[in-house]
């Protein structure tokens, strides 16, 4: 049972998320922007960071809506998505992203543990500062989003077709957009 | 003096240089900083501006616990109640209520799954409505976002308290859409 009351049927982050519209604009505009909107580092790519730290945090509803979405962008590689999060050292991906997402799991652990060592390696991987930037910004997002449908104990359920289904529109519309289909709107003046 | 992490503007402290840095993702961060911390609210802006400065705290991280404390002290006109807050919230003097959504909130720092039954239960004996304890649970969770990532870049943090009275007093009386830097 979630500790407050949601609508019925809503999964993971949208019960609170339409509980409490005026928080969700923000939190889904800043999805956007961190996971959506054009980047130097693809959807796919930022995707991965975000289901990694959601692995990390033992998110099930984060790592698995994201793992779907971040597998929808890399032509549907579930296996590429699951290497990510066992192992990602020696996972296919490019040097810059494993550099990444090895200051992604520092910030998860608290942003003091990020050296500037972390730093130099992704910058001689290719890495921009906005890169940089946004890693630790996703990865610190995804404390907040894993705390807060973990601490309010949302419906979760554990059927990955649920959560295919549902990646194919989030990765082609995005999360504002999506929003709509379960926040309530508010009326046109 | 160590460098940030990236090339931010110098002379902004804290999270300041990295909303300047990154305009696209400071809207919404200062957007639902100010739904959760300064638009109206069944719980006081001060009590609100406490659980940011608690989790801050615990997160250890200085720039973000010492501008929230300031605006804490601002709203409740005492610095002490904050120091107290802090050392001991279980002692210090707030409602039983803002007490038992201290202990959500310290659990939510912690990870997610540490919120018990028992704790909204015992939240709810005192008084907390849904809101509040969904608020207590998103602020505890965005500020395990800011603190990470205020300390993730290594942003300029000043090291006194008292580096943080006039942030603290225009966060209070403004709230967050505004950087507090480019007012005066």
């Amino acid at each position: 049972m979630p500790h407050i009351e949601f609508p019925i049927g809503l999964q993971g982050i949208r019960g609170p998320l339409s509980f409490r519209p005026e928080t969700a604009k923000p939190l889904n505009e800043l999805a956007d922007v961190l996971l959506h909107a054009p980047n130097s580092l693809t959807a796919g790519e930022r995707e991965l960071i975000a289901t990694y730290v959601s692995h990390l945090n033992d998110c099930y509803f984060c790592q698995t809506v994201h793992g779907a979405i971040a597998a929808v962008h890399l032509n549907g590689d579930e296996d590429l998505v699951k290497h990510v999060k066992a192992d990602f050292a020696h996972a296919d991906i490019s040097s810059k992203l494993k550099a990444l997402l090895v200051i992604a799991g520092k910030v998860q652990r608290g942003g003091k543990n990020v050296t500037e060592d972390d730093v130099a390696t992704a910058r001689s991987e290719g890495a921009t500062d906005i890169e940089i930037h946004d890693t630790v910004l996703i990865a610190a997002a995804f404390c907040m989003f894993n705390r807060y449908v973990d601490g309010l104990a949302t419906w979760q359920p554990q059927d990955e077709d649920l959560y295919r289904e549902r990646a194919k529109k989030t990765a082609r519309d995005g999360y504002a957009l999506t929003s709509r289909d379960y926040i309530p709107q508010p009326k046109e003046a | 003096m160590t460098l940030p992490h990236i090339q931010l503007p110098p002379e902004l402290p804290g999270i300041s240089a990295a909303m300047a840095f990154r305009k696209e993702t400071a809207k919404p961060l200062r957007e639902l900083a100010h739904v959760l911390l300064h638009e109206s609210n069944s719980l006081t802006s001060g009590e609100r501006e406490l659980i940011a400065t608690y989790v801050s705290f615990l997160n250890g991280c200085q720039f973000c616990q010492a501008s929230h404390g300031a605006a804490a002290a601002c709203h409740l006109g005492s610095s002490e109640i904050v120091r107290q807050v802090k050392a001991s919230p279980g002692t210090a003097p707030i409602s039983p209520k803002l007490k038992s959504l201290l202990v959500i909130a310290a659990q939510v720092q912690r990870g997610g799954k540490n919120v018990t039954a028992e704790d909204v239960a015992t939240a709810r004996t005192v008084g907390a409505t849904d809101l509040e304890i969904h608020d207590t649970v998103l602020i505890a969770a965005a500020f395990c976002m800011y603190n990470r990532y205020v300390d993730g870049l290594a942003t300029i943090q000043p090291e006194a308290d008292e580096a943080y009275t006039e942030m603290g007093r225009h966060l209070a009386q403004h709230g967050y859409i505004q950087s507090s830097q480019n007012q005066r």
